[in-house]
């Protein structure tokens, strides 16, 4: 499902270039918002339960007679829905009320269209645009300008300090994230979405399939490093200077309430299912079967991909319980000081491997 | 670090704040992250304490001690039992004093456990926190089973306790003591060696013993600054010199001696030393009554008494003036809390924003007390 294909299917295309376009784009926008929407449920849920079973307690669950959660706990997160879109939504006296307004939007549309190039399987991609790679590392980080909006326009301390280490951080680790891609590009030569998973098919060492982290030892770090600067990316734990809430209260998103904050809300889940999803294209075969030849059809693709995508989720819920958070000064050095060497050396590495080996 | 240096801005941090560990409020001048200067505003948890015992007779100080330092109150009321009791000059059954014992040290571990737990909270670990609280709750159940109360207690009298054990409740600490002593490397585990806590808090906010010793630091803060000193030890009290413990001292193994870690992996060592405690006493523990036969209406002779304790957050202790009559002519609590929160200005000048979050952590403070 590309939006191209979508064009050229309607029969008056040729006539109302604009109208088709645009509703086009609306028929391919509408799933996967749904999908955000579905998947931020699950993995709020998620969330709730993984967190219970690593501190031992047991989490949201439904018991007794009238309105509760649920078999399980099963409607927590619709319930956190409904709280969040009936609560009142307050705008501080002193915010700029236009940039305060406008910020949320801004965060939610960075992760948004990043979806547009996320590889779902082999058919369902809303565009396989031939610079797919460079899209998403460019999009993705847009929603840090929502971010210093929302932190700059509450016109609160704290959320200035939030937006301010927000934007350091975003953009530091940002430059990482792009070496470490860098080295897909040279191994596979394409920047197309669709092209890397299709150049990772096979065996690779006669045992394994053929991934890029398991081309050669440098992609194998390139992934870590992609993967912990994705993780810093989306704010979470132990990165989660930005709205550390024993320091900073909530960060940037301190004054905001109810609908909006659900937006932030969404968007770090939604970020989180882009950093893995990008992950899993990029390094982790993507839609490919872990077992070459088994299970590995169109239908399949998809439950790969978005399986793949949650196990990495499941690794960032991890992280988060079980690490304390990084100091800002530590946070950067750990990105200037060892990740952008080493993604240099892995640059280099990859391409003499790629002479010698490849 | 700051070699820019631009305007300061000023920064409240509380009364209404997550890491504030009560209703406190920082003064923060700061320079970007960079702090230049922290002063403490207190009193918003004041009640007149002191006053209010200067109206109300001996006993009825005790429920009030309780509302002082709420997360250890068995510590404050042996204090205070202890204080009167020698300003009386008469002498307990020697059961009370081991049924004293082992509730003091029972609580100095539900303390600790809250201070490592909310330390660890402050640097963003929120798992350790509910692992130390799942075992904290665990001691206030044996409390609850002792007194029917989870946290202000009322249990310890002038001249004795408010009653005696319960049947199995000697078997119930033990068996709490079999299931807590293994956790220790849990909490190890998941916190104290992880790397990213070392990172931040070894070499963070350190407190050399000179600070220490000069602005009155006593408790798990001195002895994390590497000074060896325990009332229990050095001016005993009750029956601690018939046990054998140590008194763990910050030596800096992973940064500078008298930093967070230090004074963090002080209260670390110190709860297996009051589980030993524990131990022994349930030993040693004879039977006998738990009251001595006191007047309906203590009245101390003629004087004073300033007599101190260790409390889970250091030296407390209490001044008590008699005028012979059944009510303190004054009464003045010292409290530990105070003078470790004294010392944060001078400690986290140069560090930055969650550094001064990380050194109040580990200075643990508790409101109640430090306003009374």
């Amino acid at each position: 499902m590309t939006v191209d294909n979508l064009i050229n299917w309607f029969p008056f295309g040729a006539e109302w270039p604009v109208i088709t376009f645009v509703s086009a784009v609306l028929i391919c926008a509408i799933p996967v918002f749904l999908f955000i929407a579905v998947y931020a449920l699950v993995a709020i849920y998620g969330e709730l339960k993984i967190s219970s079973f690593m501190q031992d307690k047991v989490g949201p669950m439904g018991q007794g007679v009238g309105l509760h959660a649920g078999k399980w706990g099963l409607l927590q997160p619709v319930a956190d829905a409904l709280k969040l879109i009936l609560k009142e939504d307050i705008i501080p006296e002193s915010a700029d009320k236009k940039l305060f307004i406008l910020a949320p939007f801004v965060v939610f549309v960075g992760a948004f269209i990043t979806f547009a190039a996320l590889p779902f399987s082999q058919e369902i991609i809303v565009a396989d645009m031939n610079i797919g790679v460079f899209y998403i590392l460019a999009v993705s980080s847009l929603g840090v300008i929502g971010i210093i909006l929302a932190g700059w326009s509450s016109n609160n301390k704290w959320s200035l300090y939030g937006a301010m280490r927000s934007a350091a951080q975003i953009v530091s680790y940002e430059i990482p994230a792009g070496l470490s891609i860098i080295t897909i590009v040279m191994l596979t030569g394409t920047l197309s979405m669709q092209g890397i998973i299709i150049s990772q098919q096979g065996i690779i060492w006669g045992f394994l399939p053929n991934w890029i982290i398991f081309n050669n030892p440098f992609s194998f770090i390139a992934f870590f490093i992609f993967f912990i600067s994705g993780v810093a990316e989306c704010n979470r734990t132990p990165f989660d200077i930005p709205e550390a809430e024993s320091e900073l209260v909530a960060g940037a998103y301190t004054e905001y309430s109810g609908m909006r904050y659900a937006f932030f809300f969404l968007s770090e889940y939604a970020n989180m299912f882009v950093v893995s999803g990008v992950a899993v294209a990029a390094f982790l075969g993507g839609w490919n079967s872990p077992i070459p030849g088994f299970m590995d059809s169109p239908p399949w693709g998809l439950f790969w991909f978005i399986g793949k995508s949650m196990s990495l989720i499941f690794l960032m819920i991890w992280f988060r319980w079980t690490f304390p958070r990084l100091r800002v000064d530590q946070l950067m050095s750990v990105c200037w000081k060892v990740f952008l060497p080493v993604s240099f050396v892995n640059i280099f590495g990859v391409g003499i491997w790629n002479l010698l080996v490849g | 670090m700051g070699i820019v240096h631009g305007d300061l801005m000023t920064l409240n941090i509380g009364p209404q704040h997550p890491s504030t560990h009560g209703v406190l409020r920082l003064k923060v001048k700061t320079d970007g992250e960079i702090i230049s200067e922290v002063e403490p505003y207190i009193g918003y948890l004041h009640r007149c304490f002191e006053k209010h015992c200067e109206n109300v007779t001996y006993d009825q100080v005790i429920p009030y001690t309780d509302r002082c330092d709420y997360i250890a109150s068995m510590n404050n009321n042996f204090g205070y039992a202890v204080a009167v009791e020698e300003l009386m000059k008469i002498k307990v059954p020697e059961r009370v004093e081991y049924i004293r014992v082992i509730v003091a040290e029972l609580n100095r571990i539900a303390s600790h456990l809250l201070a490592l737990g909310t330390f660890g909270l402050d640097v963003g670990a929120f798992t350790p926190f509910l692992y130390m609280f799942r075992d904290r709750e665990r001691i206030l159940d044996i409390f609850e089973v002792l007194c029917g109360a989870r946290l202000l207690y009322n249990y310890i009298w002038v001249g004795g306790v408010s009653h005696d054990f319960p049947k199995e409740f000697v078997k119930i600490v033990y068996s709490f003591l079999d299931y807590f002593e293994p956790k220790i490397k849990e909490y190890n585990e998941i916190l104290t060696y992880n790397k990213i806590f070392i990172e931040r808090t070894a070499d963070v906010g350190v407190m050399p013993p000179e600070v220490a010793i000069s602005y009155g630091v006593s408790g798990p803060n001195l002895r994390g600054s590497g000074v060896q000193w325990d009332i229990r030890k050095n001016e005993t009290y009750s029956i601690y010199e018939k046990f054998d413990f140590d008194i763990p001292v910050g030596s800096g193994i992973m940064g500078t001696v008298g930093d967070c870690w230090d004074r963090y992996y002080v209260r670390m060592q110190e709860m297996p030393q009051s589980a030993k405690i524990i131990r022994q006493a349930l030993k040693a523990i004879p039977e006998g009554n738990v009251h001595q036969a006191l007047p309906k209406k203590i009245r101390p002779p003629k004087g004073f008494i300033y007599k101190r304790t260790e409390s889970p957050r250091g030296d407390l202790a209490y001044y008590i003036v008699s005028d012979g009559s059944p009510i303190p002519f004054r009464l003045k609590m010292r409290s530990p809390a105070f003078t470790a929160l004294s010392v944060l200005g001078e400690i986290s000048q140069g560090w930055m924003m969650s550094d001064v979050i990380a050194i109040l952590g580990s200075l643990d403070i508790v409101l109640g007390e430090i306003d009374r």
